[in-house]
């Protein structure tokens, strides 16, 4: 049976080192150039024609807009307008960084929790930035609870710094997890097709389930972390 | 685009706008929704446990750094592993709940299905 990790090796394709650190151009690198070069392009030609009345590539193009123009429209308001183009491309990082990952040989860069932190962190100081520079110190009201009594405010004020603090790691290790767990079990059916022999025909019908689940899950989690980058914001720019 | 097409574009937009008037149905209703909704409920399910787990992985690492720079061994840790289980249990919460604006993706899933199932209802009919 196959190891069911190595999937997720990074390998240097071109070895690059300046001043002793290595920037070598690997695997991930290249999966990621592919998805922004896709991604571009995808759009770029779908909305060549500009047409009033949308042919079919203009229409898929149109969806991923209206899509996450509304996610924003619906969990920050009008304010979060601005904000469109980064929530965009963060959502189609994600959805075809998870997509293309289901290629058999490809290589899901999501599975990475370096590089699912690397995003939560921008999000995660994006958002704290915008709070400051829109409400100045009365963001920091955002850590006590309004009506609470002031004498909890020794226990309540680390508690909320905490949960505040657990926001970018919960946006990380849930986009990471999800995909790796969910290639590891693909690996490891996958692994019981040939070992069975004959009987390779239900873990089979088994691997087929689990595969369109996959996709599924690649879908919802690329939502997920959208979304809740969309209420973080959302947080910064409404105050209550 | 030929002249005669036009009034049909305007009666669209006559019919989009009142779509849009019309708001956001209840939700509930319908019967093709079962699927979306059960994909919604396993974010919402992946979600939660995630939440808990790191509230604790927050507490435990801020009490561990603490414990380092001030040489106060295990105290620290110990006081904010306590602090960041409930930090934790109160992310869980205000996700289940979807009473808080900042955690609040119960609300807006809900708000995103009565608005997708309004438009299947205009789409279909």
């Amino acid at each position: 049976m196959a190891n069911p990790i190595e999937q997720f090796q990074i390998k240097p394709l071109v070895e690059i080192s300046v001043g002793g650190t290595d920037l070598s151009f690997t695997n991930s690198a290249l999966w990621m150039s592919i998805t922004v070069v896709l991604v571009t392009s995808l759009l770029t030609a779908a909305m060549r024609r500009r047409a009033l009345v949308p042919g079919r590539w203009q229409s898929l193009a149109e969806l991923f807009y209206e899509f996450v123009a509304n996610m924003i429209r619906d969990n920050v308001g009008s304010e979060g307008r601005r904000y469109f183009p980064f929530i965009f491309t963060l959502f189609m990082f994600v959805l075809f960084g998870n997509l293309l990952g289901m290629i058999p040989v490809a290589f899901t860069y999501t599975s990475h929790i370096v590089v699912t932190f690397a995003m939560a962190a921008v999000v995660f100081i994006g958002v704290t930035i915008i709070g400051f520079a829109r409400h100045g110190t009365h963001f920091l009201r955002l850590f006590f609870p309004h009506g609470a009594p002031i004498l909890t405010a020794p226990i309540l004020i680390p508690i909320e710094v905490i949960s505040y603090l657990s926001r970018p790691f919960s946006l990380a290790v849930r986009l990471f997890a999800n995909m790796t767990v969910g290639h590891i079990i693909l690996k490891v059916v996958a692994g019981f097709v040939v070992a069975l022999g004959v009987f390779g025909v239900v873990p089979l019908a088994f691997l087929a389930g689990i595969t369109v689940l996959e996709f599924g899950i690649a879908i919802l989690q690329a939502y997920v972390f959208t979304i809740l980058s969309c209420i973080y914001l959302n947080d910064a720019i409404n105050m209550h | 685009m030929t002249d005669h097409e036009r009034p049909t574009l305007e009666d669209l937009e006559a019919r989009l706008r009142a779509a849009r008037a019309k708001g956001e149905p209840p939700g509930g209703n319908g019967n093709g929704r079962s699927g979306r909704s059960n994909a919604s409920g396993l974010g919402l399910g992946m979600r939660i446990a995630v939440e808990l787990v790191a509230g604790v992985m927050v507490g435990v690492g801020i009490g561990w750094a603490l414990d380092r720079w001030l040489g106060t061994a295990p105290l620290l840790m110990v006081l904010f592993l306590f602090l960041g289980g409930a930090a934790g249990v109160m992310n869980v919460y205000r996700a289940a709940k979807g009473m808080d604006e900042s955690v609040g993706l119960g609300q807006a899933q809900r708000r995103q299905e009565a608005r997708r199932s309004s438009e299947e209802e205009e789409g279909g009919g």
